[in-house]
């Protein structure tokens, strides 16, 4: 039995290590243009501002792929044909295979707008736009950044560590407006400002300007302004990679449309991570995840699934973190998802550099928000999935402090504060 | 339907375009919090001014050692300090205490800038800083003026072994110098058997290897710079534990045969015993803790003595990987797989490997210096 699997990020590659766990002796082929050996995505931030090298950012040793005897092959496959089950590739020989699974990963978004095949355009995905990304810079006083999300925000900081002054443009009425809720955006959009980026809200990219050689030399926003600048990146989020599964029978959508156990229509193929589009019943659009962690957990669906072993694909309750420059960020649970009934209970503290969210509908906690600090992660998670009172949290908040010892600790202002907001939540109600 | 471009993309892996600063990066600033251009810097990433500093850093110990002579000039430079502390003319150690001294709260003061909203790493950088020039520097240099052992309250044994063995070896100038002496033993006894394994249940190994020894206060504080060096292979791992284990061996096994020899007179290992004091006070000693612990620092990282070499780290590392409640937790499932836990950790350690999976990271090695 052989088993290829195009893509090698944390699905591709978690799935290669489950079907070797439960399948000692079936080939396994792991196929990625990009690298020979799995790395973390994430990290690219971290290479580009000299924290650690691409060798550093490999969560395994290279001899550990012949150990376990996944094979790696570096090459491109430039098409699929599922009939004979066999892929196509840009270099090798063909590679016939029995199962497939696609993860193939994403691509970063382009609306269609004027200018954004120029040189000097670009995305933040792989390693290919690290290489990129060091010759547009190399006579870059000015870079716009399109688009204000977790990529834009690791973008910024990048540039920003080369002295290049950064502008984004963000359609949200605030920075990641659709996905923090208003206070943590604003103290995200201060901050941003605060370390002198050009933030400009409510913006959109119209136009990439030609400055005469094939590069961009500046862009036009919705507003009719001009910024010249050298660079653009374009981070206005992602879209599952489809370039391969196009010509082929295997159905998508906005991505590769899978059952609950991470099946496609075409027999014996499969999809996990970024590229796929989960079913959510019917013919209707499916959901996208496109964050490491759901990549991790698709992959192992998906290798089981495909080592023999039925299992369905359980999403977990929702947990995402990251970090706008140096503030921290971190969500469990639903939170600014607009649910029917949902109510806040929100503390800052004045340096405006610490929040708390608690979002709850008739008290009982459904999301966590949490900004410069670091709550405990299976202790919030247990909160919600126990479907916990708003007041059991706030009388044991302090079980989910993670900060490190000696931080000062905030319980004594937060749960007052969040007992307050609770109790003019039950007055409002009342009147 | 594939863009030819994507194609076209073709890097080696190991290409200098991973290590080499993008064009036209700033000069990082040293205080600054973030890591930036810790791999394109010279100095941090073996380039020209790391192997430079490490061979001055070598030869230095090396006259230190074996050749204080070349030091004369310098040491003279030391006189003023050395009258005022210790009424003494200085000597190398002296000169050698007073650079050392320097240095870590030169960089310790670094250190608190850098790590400016991190309590953690403020309180414990002050504690390296204050156990260095207290009781690593102004107290013995002030019992040398009180005529007194110039003894050394945050060493003992086996890191510092002469304090526990016999006669002229060690313990015997202690007690020599009147009424103190039983005192300086008795605190070497609690701390090497009680205060140890005490304080190593509830803290872990960290209370003595980074906040108060001074190979660790150097090596948290000068060292920083060189966190990343430190070698995070499983080969790395197994000759850790391959050389560790033996050297404390070698320690117990100098104690035993001195105190033997000293009980029965000589009688039974001749001159066997002090061949082997002076054997493990040159390869241990010398060598290893100082030629090579430091002298090595721009090029293996400041550790190389705590982890590879040192005795007392030996026997706190059991003693955490066995039996203490000291634990470095991972927030569920967060892990990413980034790298920064295990590129920074100065002993070496494949953070990432258990954080990955969730679990805790109990190690023999683990000196808890929260970076």
């Amino acid at each position: 039995m052989h088993v290829a699997i195009i893509g090698n990020g944390i699905a591709g590659i978690t799935a290669a290590q489950r079907i070797r766990a439960r399948q000692p002796d079936w080939r396994i082929t792991v196929i990625s243009g990009e690298s020979r050996h799995h790395y973390s995505r994430p990290a690219l931030m971290y290479v580009w501002m000299g924290h650690m090298r691409y060798a550093d950012t490999k969560p395994y040793e290279d001899g550990h792929w012949e150990r376990q005897r996944i094979d790696l092959v570096r090459d491109w496959v430039t098409r699929i044909d599922t009939d004979a089950g066999r892929l196509v590739l840009h270099r090798g020989d063909p590679i016939a295979y029995d199962r497939l699974l696609l993860a193939t990963g994403s691509k970063p978004n382009r609306f269609g707008w004027k200018g954004q095949d120029l040189e000097g355009v670009q995305g933040l995905y792989g390693l290919m736009d690290l290489q990129r990304l060091r010759a547009n810079t190399e006579r870059c006083s000015r870079a716009v950044i399109v688009g204000g999300g977790l990529i834009g925000i690791e973008l910024g900081e990048m540039l920003h560590t080369q002295g290049i002054h950064v502008t984004f443009l963000v359609r949200e009425k605030s920075y990641w407006g659709n996905v923090l809720p208003g206070e943590e955006s604003g103290m995200v959009n201060r901050l941003v400002r605060a370390h002198g980026f050009d933030l400009r809200l409510e913006t959109q990219l119209a136009e990439i300007v030609d400055d005469g050689s094939g590069r961009a030399g500046a862009v036009v926003t919705d507003g009719g302004d001009r910024i010249e600048c050298q660079l653009v990146g374009l981070t206005a989020g992602v879209s599952p990679n489809l370039d391969l599964v196009r010509d082929t029978p295997v159905a998508t959508g906005r991505g590769v449309r899978v059952d609950a156990s991470l099946r496609t229509n075409v027999e014996g193929v499969f999809a996990a991570g970024d590229c796929a589009e989960l079913a959510t019943g019917g013919d209707g659009p499916g959901r996208l995840e496109q964050v490491w962690y759901t990549g991790k957990e698709q992959g192992e669906v998906a290798g089981d699934v495909i080592a023999g072993s039925e299992r369905s694909y359980e999403p977990r309750i929702w947990y995402n973190s990251a970090k706008f420059l140096d503030l921290e960020y971190q969500v469990y649970g639903r939170v600014n998802r607009a649910v029917p009934g949902e109510r806040s209970l929100y503390w800052e503290h004045p340096d405006g550099r610490h929040a708390v969210r608690l979002v709850h509908v008739d008290g009982t906690l459904i999301g966590v928000n949490v900004m410069g600090m670091r709550y405990r992660h299976l202790v919030c998670e247990a909160w919600i999935r126990e479907g916990r009172d708003v007041e059991h949290v706030m009388s044991h908040l302090a079980d989910a402090h993670f900060d490190p010892e000696f931080f000062r600790r905030h319980e004594a202002d937060i749960v007052p504060a969040l007992r307050a907001a609770h109790r003019g939540e039950g007055r409002e109600a009342a009147a | 339907m594939i863009d030819a471009r994507t194609l076209d993309y073709d890097h080696d892996e190991e290409s200098v375009l991973f290590t080499r600063p993008p064009v036209a990066a700033p000069v990082p600033d040293p205080f600054a919090l973030q890591t930036d251009g810790t791999t394109f810097r010279g100095i941090s990433a073996r380039g020209a001014a790391a192997w430079a500093l490490g061979v001055v850093l070598t030869g230095f110990y090396v006259l230190l050692y074996w050749f204080p002579a070349y030091l004369e000039p310098l040491i003279r430079l030391a006189d003023p300090l050395s009258h005022l502390l210790a009424r003494k003319d200085a000597d190398q150690w002296f000169l050698y205490g007073t650079l050392y001294t320097l240095a870590v709260l030169v960089f310790g003061a670094r250190m608190l800038r850098r790590h400016r909203g991190n309590p953690y790493q403020l309180l414990r950088t002050v504690s390296v800083m204050f156990f260095q020039l207290g009781f690593a520097f102004l107290l013995p240099n002030l019992l040398k003026a009180l005529h007194q052992p110039e003894f050394y309250f945050t060493y003992f044994w086996p890191l510092k072994p002469d304090y526990f063995w016999p006669a002229g070896y060690g313990m015997g100038w202690i007690l020599d110098s009147g009424k103190l002496g039983p005192f300086l033993i008795v605190w070497g006894l609690i701390m090497s058997f009680l205060a140890t394994p005490v304080l190593t249940y509830f803290f872990g190994k960290r209370w003595y290897c980074s906040w108060v020894c001074g190979c660790g206060g150097l090596a948290e504080t000068a060292g920083d710079p060189f966190r990343h060096l430190s070698d995070k292979s499983t080969r790395a791992w197994r000759i850790e534990r391959a050389i560790i284990y033996p050297v404390l061996g070698f320690v117990v096994l100098t104690t035993a045969l001195l105190w033997i020899d000293h009980l029965t007179s000589h009688a039974v290992f001749g001159t066997a015993a002090p061949a082997l004091r002076r054997t493990y006070g040159f390869w241990i000693g010398a060598l290893f803790s100082g030629v090579i612990g430091v002298g090595f620092y721009p090029l293996l990282g400041a550790r190389v003595w705590c982890r590879f070499g040192c005795p007392m780290a030996a026997i706190l590392g059991i003693l955490q990987r066995t039996f203490s409640r000291f634990r470095i937790t991972t927030n569920g499932d967060q892990c990413m797989s980034c790298g920064n836990c295990s590129t920074f950790c100065e002993m070496g350690i494949d953070v990432r490997s258990y954080a990955q999976k969730g679990e805790d990271i109990v190690r023999a090695s683990c000196v808890g210096c929260g970076i």
